[in-house]
């Protein structure tokens, strides 16, 4: 797909400038009177000069304010990014990576001259196709935006608007930027589909958003993006929602995409085994500043800095598998589990054990009855057929039937530690609170142990009077960790507990977990879709698929081959981090993924 | 159309009917413990105990509750409304006359109102913590916190009385030529849209600020579209629903509590026949002309569902 219109160019652009140039010659024959020829007739000619021409953006010494109105305080301002320049070639891909709070997706936003909610662009200059869009003023932002840079959201699922069909916001931009007609952005919407490789091409615009999976509509995205030719895309994580095995297909859709059209790219992720696979160039960011910037191949294997070097080796988390014993703590047994009316069954013939202190992890992809699971040991869900042993006896299948003691020994752990807590309770209150149920610990019995505990989670008794939005997305985790210990469980279910976190701040989980289980020898149960998560923490391992268990034994017996043939697919569709991962696994293949 | 509309759409309509059933019985009970006897309050204080005895029996007062409810709901379903107590006249021969003249009045306020209040809704969105927005919400909430009677009472001095534009009494009679009935309407029209503008305004607002949070909001913006565009095109599809039930609430309020702006401008209404008629103890008009309001609530309330269940593309369109 080429470039159709010709881009404004900035003056210092053009190092020749050939005008209706018409040059005639006087010929003299010899039969005849001289007469005027027209050699050259109404040509004009421009050329750029080499090497600065093909500068598509360049940021320079990029300074992004945010106010922060916080209850207590006077609002005051945060430096969000700080002095951060780059520059991207057209056609070229740039990676921002680092962990969530580096600005990375502040600086892809201010490539649109875009600031999300309070954030303010302060400082430093954006020039886009040679001209400096901060000074364009809000029409001429309008012009660009969805014109010359689109964006590509994390949760398309969001970003599309749920009451129109996806065709009319695809080839909206196309149409208010009067690029194309209606039937040309249709049409060229409809070779996107065909080339991101979503099913039922001609049709799949008349849906609505409800009507398509997560990595069809990621995709669906990117075509939107591409829908009005433009010069840059700004991707926004945009495969950090989705399961492995479906963001493997949806990136290379992406990298094939923007091979084929030519268009240059940001791509923000905070994973660099993803960045890897797509990316030129990466730029690392920390806190709002640039901590490294080089080829991809020079960062992945070569780093220099020592955040680099951390991020790229990440997973340092040592386990030594362990033989499980005679007398689990928990057995599932061929537990059969739907949801009241429905008439799927989300878990079939599901039979698992949990040996003490050790761990068992359930590995699947969305919607494959992990967290069902866990619902079903819970008691929240009884399940229709089987049974739930618990440290030697049966438990009563609803949550209301059963005693104090089966709610104290088996405690969880979730994903979102922030909408686990109370946020008007302090870390004291929210620790303090099962060591009263439970143990009727009162005064200052109970202010020891909470110290105690919060030595153990590694945050110390400093942390006791402070509220949850006082806290990072680890120590949230953390307080959460320590309030389920305090019930002094024998088994603890761990659902997706490092997934919302950085993975530096990830392993600090993974690393206290297993030292807590040293301590404390409890077992826990390990719901992840994270495959590098498994290996650092699992004794034995369940993998599920559709709501059944399609492997299941010691960590050393799943991860062998022979593998199954989902097993296969989950296990390599993890991101690697070396370059040309992604081509050599789309060919490898043995099973399409289902997702999407 | 899928199943699951019709299906929803069948299930609400059977249960506004199952409602008005209900709110029968509560306007017959109700009736029932009204204080004062209509027999004496026909034939006045001096009626001898014979004659009032005689007349309660000839309007069938003696029979137990039971029975006159159910027979009452026979001739009901039958489309018999009943005999007016005090003037022995056919009640639906008064009362749908008057009613077409409350669903005039109601129907041209909601012309003027709704609309109004849904562009200065989005005028107040576009504008929003601006001076233009700061000022269309002080108007609507200085105009809703003003009791009808007052805001009637006000324009009656300066547009009846100061400058002698328009008439004081709306009398409205069925020759009179269309004009003339509109300009009779005017003064209680504005009245009952100065009274419902700003609930509509402010929800409209409130409705579209919310969806204005979305995700897909920033698409829009991130695709250059002008901020006009993405409140009506993007925000304000989503926030239909929302704003529909608080239009229809409106709407019922207009017809069902009109009674006061009626008794003000002596506007030959409904509610003022309603009023009338309790102050004489007439009960099988005042049973009614209230089962009417309440199937005018109902009715517009099920709208409101209907409407909001249409709005939704996840039951239009289902997977």
């Amino acid at each position: 797909m080429a470039m159709a219109q010709a881009k404004p160019q900035r003056e210092s652009d053009i190092l020749l400038d050939i005008r209706d140039l018409e040059i005639k010659a006087a010929i003299y024959s010899p039969d005849e009177k001289p007469r005027d020829v027209t050699i050259v007739d109404g040509v004009s000619v421009q050329t750029k000069p080499r090497g600065e021409s093909d500068i598509l953006l360049d940021i320079r010494d990029l300074e992004i304010k945010a106010t922060i109105y916080s209850p207590d305080e006077k609002p005051r301002d945060v430096t969000i990014v700080d002095g951060v320049s780059l520059t991207l070639k057209r056609g070229k891909v740039l990676g921002l990576i680092g962990e969530s709070g580096a600005g990375k997706s502040t600086i892809g936003l201010s490539a649109m001259g875009y600031g999300r909610g309070g954030v303010r662009i302060t400082g430093g200059e954006v020039f886009l196709n040679g001209r400096d869009i901060l000074k364009a003023g809000v029409q001429g932002l309008r012009r660009l935006r969805g014109r010359e840079v689109c964006y590509v959201a994390q949760s398309a699922a969001a970003a599309f608007n749920p009451a129109h069909p996806l065709m009319d916001q695809i080839v909206e931009a196309a149409l208010m930027h009067g690029v194309a007609s209606r039937a040309e952005a249709e049409k060229r919407a409809v070779a996107l589909f065909k080339k991101l490789g979503l099913p039922d091409p001609d049709n799949i615009g008349k849906r609505y958003t409800h009507q398509v999976s997560g990595g069809q509509l990621q995709r669906v995205m990117t075509a939107m993006a591409l829908c009005s030719e433009p010069d840059l895309i700004v991707f926004d994580e945009p495969t950090t929602a989705l399961d492995v095995t479906t963001q493997i297909d949806v990136l290379a859709a992406i990298k094939d995409a923007i091979r084929d059209t030519g268009v240059a790219a940001l791509y923000i992720t905070h994973d660099l085994a993803v960045v890897a696979q797509v990316s030129d160039e990466i730029m690392v960011l920390r806190h709002g500043k640039m901590v490294e910037y080089g080829e991809t191949r020079q960062i992945i294997e070569a780093p220099r800095m020592d955040y680099t070097k951390a991020l790229v080796s990440v997973r340092s988390v040592e386990h030594e598998e362990k033989k499980p014993t005679d007398k689990p703590v928990l057995s599932v047994r061929n537990v059969t589990a739907a949801y009241p009316g429905g008439q799927i069954k989300v878990l079939q013939d599901v039979s698992v054990e949990v040996h003490p202190g050790q761990t068992l992890a359930i590995v699947g992809e969305s919607g494959s009855g992990k967290s069902t699971l866990a619902r079903v040991i819970t008691g929240l869900l009884p399940p229709t057929f089987g049974s739930i042993t618990f440290a030697g006896r049966t438990l009563p299948p609803k949550l209301a039937d059963r005693g104090r003691n089966d709610l104290r020994e088996l405690q969880m752990i979730y994903q979102m530690a922030d909408v686990a807590m109370n946020p008007r309770q302090t870390v004291g209150t929210i620790i303090g609170r099962p060591l009263e149920f439970y143990f009727g610990m009162r005064g200052r019995e109970r202010d020891a142990r909470i110290a105690e505990l919060l030595d153990e989670i590694e945050m110390g008794k400093g942390f006791i009077d402070r509220y949850p939005a006082e806290l990072s997305g680890g120590q949230k985790q953390r307080v959460c960790i320590a309030r389920a210990l305090a019930a002094k469980p024998k088994l603890i279910l761990c659902d997706e507990v490092t997934s919302a976190l950085d993975p530096l701040v990830a392993d600090g989980i993974l690393k206290l977990l297993l030292r807590l289980q040293k301590i404390e020898d409890v077992a826990y149960l390990f719901i992840t879709h994270d495959i590098a998560t498994v290996r650092a923490i699992a004794d034995s391992i369940a993998v599920m698929y559709r709501g059944e268990v399609v492997r299941y034994g010691s960590k050393t017996q799943v991860l062998t081959p022979p593998f199954d043939a989902y097993t296969d697919l989950l296990l390599s569709s993890v991101p690697e981090m070396e370059l040309g991962w992604l081509e050599h696994a789309i060919k490898g293949r043995r099973m399409a993924s289902a997702g999407h | 159309m899928g199943s699951p509309v019709l299906r929803l759409v069948a299930q609400r309509i059977a249960l506004g009917i199952l409602l008005l059933f209900a709110v029968s019985v509560l306007i017959f009970a109700g009736t029932q413990i009204l204080p004062g006897d209509v027999a004496q309050s026909i034939l006045g204080q001096s009626a001898t105990p014979e004659a009032l005895a005689n007349l309660r029996k000839e309007l069938g007062l003696n029979d137990p509750a039971i029975v006159r409810y159910f027979s009452w709901l026979g001739h009901l379903l039958t489309g018999d409304l009943g005999t007016a107590l005090t003037t022995r006249q056919e009640i639906s021969a008064t009362l749908l006359p008057r009613l077409w003249k409350t669903l005039f009045l109601a129907s041209w306020a909601a012309i003027v109102s709704i609309p109004l209040a849904i562009v200065l809704g989005l005028l107040a969105v576009r504008h929003r913590n601006g001076p233009i927005d700061k000022m269309i919400s002080g108007f609507a909430l200085a105009s809703t916190s003003l009791p009808e009677f007052f805001i009637g009472y006000l324009l009656i001095y300066f547009f009846a009385v100061k400058l002698q534009w328009l008439p004081a009494i709306s009398t409205v009679y069925d020759s009179m030529p269309f004009l003339d009935k509109l300009k009779a309407i005017v003064l209680p029209a504005t009245t009952l849209v100065l009274v419902v503008l700003a609930h509509m305004m402010r929800m409209t607002r409130a409705a579209i600020l919310n969806v204005m949070q979305s995700a897909y909001i920033e698409t829009a913006e991130l695709k250059g579209l002008s901020a006009f565009r993405i409140i009506c095109k993007h925000a304000f599809p989503n926030a239909f629903a929302p704003i529909v039930v608080v239009v229809m609430l409106n709407l019922a309020f207009l017809v069902v509590g009109v009674v006061v702006v009626e008794v003000i401008f002596v506007y030959p209404g409904m509610g003022q026949y309603m009023v009338d008629h309790v102050a004489k103890r007439d009960v099988p008009v005042v049973q009614a002309a209230g089962l009417i309001f309440a199937a005018v609530y109902i009715g517009l309330n099920i709208v409101a569902d209907i409407a909001a269940i249409l709005s939704n593309p996840r039951l239009r369109h289902p997977k």
